[in-house]
């Protein structure tokens, strides 16, 4: 384990590393001027210059690289080029209102998935199980924005229950939860009808192993059976997979906040790319990348911690 | 080892060894959700091809005293902000849809065969160092990267579908690594280098053929993934131009003038809910026909790995 967990780390981290220096030198890799590509074809000599400068585009690659990659790893992503604030802090003012979205959209998904997906192990086969199933393709195939617009549809167009615009006051606890609501359903609506899935095969499956066909000829009782011995194990693939919800979430954010008009990294990333800001644009993908890198690693280490039967990685196995 | 997926999203999301084609389709269309998934793609890709014969009107003719109607018969989903037929530009979107989706699929699993079958066929430091590059791009999540490229290579059809290309090939890559290294270590493979086959041989003669299959219907499962990438990049403003009629684009001056009329907005959503279930559809069941083990579990990976949505 400890072997698995250095190794896992390692490669990790190369990975962060690359991913930045990848964003250091990507306006390097479209062929033409940089920062005539950041700026645009109408941009004026000018600014083309104070671009140049500010980005340190007539440095060495290599020093460019440098000093983004360093100054990354000490919280330090460049001053954007609009109002010349450090990009942290314009990413530090946004990150909490997207970080509750990703979270409510996880929690809503949890608290509707596990349920329902253990009401349909427990009778495979019946009315729910049916009307559920074809419900779940559509829900599994729906994009974000989709869903998004639906709710958006519904609610803010037809029934006006809930707030559809903006992320209400954060001073105001229930005003910013009736904010949170459409945005983080428009989420949750990809798990509703994976996770239930999940659930009910893996206890099915659990269901039929000797171990539970043991305790059932012991005499233990079918609700214990199922709900202390199976359940416990078939939520193992359900807790490793919080880590991937998490970039899910993440990625939906981005169509969520544009629709429901929310602050967070989607809407300032979207801003800056209007404004040609590539410092802001590079510190907000490096952000959800972080995120998504974070996300998988938990993912990978939970499922190992949980469940020993899991083998040791060996090439030959680990494709994919 | 998986770096930049989780184990659960690292197994290869693969059928098992596929029967003929023909008791394949035999499979999938005894069964219902086969059926209307095949039904789904098959109208939506005829849809696409005959777009221009089937349209009721010009999906690009402007009509500024026939704004914002409701459905009527001269115009059954109603018409636009500038009074344009809003089916007639759904079905144009289909077109739209394919014509970036299957060049950009086809040309990221292109891609991601050849970088894979080295990789995995030479393995070694050569497939450590490009398994740490392709685990670097998978972790960018597709949207991401491709909304970052966009911002630097500028907003056009064909920049689209390069993106969503560049964002799907380090898939296809991990994908046939994955299977070319099992592939190897084959019984036959082994009798044929012992017979003195090249290299170039055992990789394309005998690898491709054996990994090829099981690839192909991943790959195809995917255009719509692809659909969801392009028609989203163009919502956000960054992929296809308006007034190109893509779905994307659709999605977006349907949002825009949401408060005057819904219309607008309930034709791109109805195909875009249908097009994408009726693949899933036909995804899930060719994985169940195909390989039973897994009936009715979707593992993430085709979702989450690249983060597509």
């Amino acid at each position: 384990m400890a072997g698995y967990l250095l190794r896992r780390l390692s490669s990790a981290l190369v990975v962060v590393l690359l991913t930045t220096v990848l964003l250091a030198v990507a306006v390097h890799l479209v062929p033409g001027d940089p920062a005539r590509i950041v700026l645009g074809e109408h941009a004026t000599p000018d600014l083309i210059a104070i671009v140049r400068d500010r980005m340190g585009l007539d440095d060495p690659i290599a020093l460019q690289v440098w000093h983004f990659v360093s100054g990354a790893v000490q919280g330090d992503l460049g001053t954007d080029f609009v109002q010349s604030v450090p990009v942290t802090s314009l990413i530090g003012q946004v990150l909490p209102d997207t970080l509750a979205l990703a979270f409510a959209s996880i929690l809503l998904a949890l608290l509707i998935g596990i349920p329902l997906g253990i009401a349909l192990a427990r009778w495979p086969g019946g009315v729910l199980d049916r009307v559920t199933h074809g419900l779940s393709m559509v829900f599994i195939s729906a994009p974000a924005y989709v869903t998004s617009l639906v709710l958006l549809l519904l609610f803010a167009v037809k029934l006006r229950y809930l707030p559809a615009v903006g992320a209400g006051q954060a001073a105001l606890p229930v005003d910013y939860l009736r904010h949170l609501i459409l945005p983080a359903l428009a989420l949750a609506v990809f798990w509703w009808g994976y996770l239930p899935r999940l659930l009910r095969a893996t206890m099915l499956e659990v269901m039929g192993t000797q171990y539970i066909r043991n305790s059932r000829a012991f005499g233990v009782r079918e609700r214990v059976i199922f709900y202390r011995y199976a359940l416990r194990n078939a939520l193992l693939p359900i807790v490793a997979l919080f880590g991937l919800m998490i970039g899910y979430s993440l990625t939906g954010t981005v169509y969520a906040e544009n629709i429901f008009a929310r602050p967070g990294l989607g809407s300032l990333a979207l801003t800056a790319i209007g404004q040609r800001d590539w410092p802001v644009i590079r510190g907000v993908v490096l952000m959800y990348a972080l995120f998504f890198i974070f996300g998988n690693l938990l993912s990978d280490l939970s499922y190992r911690l949980l469940d020993p039967r899991i083998k040791p990685d060996d090439d030959v196995e680990a494709g994919g | 080892m998986a770096i930049a997926e989780g184990d659960i999203a690292s197994r290869p999301e693969l059928p098992g060894r596929l029967a003929g084609p023909r008791a394949l389709l035999w499979q999938v269309l005894a069964r219902p959700t086969g059926l209307i998934g095949l039904a789904v793609v098959l109208l939506t890709l005829a849809t696409a091809v005959a777009a221009p014969l089937i349209v009721p009107h010009n999906p690009s003719a402007i009509s500024m005293w026939h704004r914002f109607k409701p459905p009527s018969a001269a115009n059954l989903l109603g018409t636009d902000d500038l009074g344009r037929d809003n089916l007639s530009r759904v079905i144009y979107g289909a077109r739209l849809a394919a014509e970036i989706a299957i060049p950009a699929v086809t040309s990221a699993f292109l891609v991601g065969l050849l970088i894979g079958l080295l990789a995995g066929y030479f393995g070694g430091w050569f497939d450590r160092g490009l398994i740490i590059l392709i685990d670097t791009l998978l972790a960018f999540p597709s949207v991401i990267l491709a909304l970052a490229l966009l911002t630097l290579v500028g907003h056009s059809i064909v920049n689209t579908a390069l993106v969503v290309a560049i964002s799907f090939f380090p898939y296809y890559a991990r994908l046939t690594r994955g299977l070319a290294l099992t592939t190897k270590y084959q019984t036959y493979v082994k009798a044929e280098r012992a017979l003195g086959a090249g290299q170039a041989r055992i990789m394309f003669v005998h690898l491709l053929p054996n990994i090829l299959p099981p690839l192909l219907v991943v790959v195809a499962m995917d255009v719509p993934s692809a659909i969801v990438v392009e028609a989203g990049l163009a919502f956000l403003g960054l992929g296809v131009p308006p007034p190109t009629p893509d779905w994307g684009v659709l999605l977006n001056d349907g949002f825009v003038n949401v408060a005057i009329s819904v219309w607008p907005l309930v034709g791109p959503l109805l195909a875009m809910v249908i097009v994408t279930t009726g693949f899933t559809l036909l995804g899930e069941t060719l994985r169940d026909v195909t390989d039973p083990r897994h009936a009715g579990v979707r593992r993430p990976a085709r979702f989450l790995g690249r983060g597509v949505r």
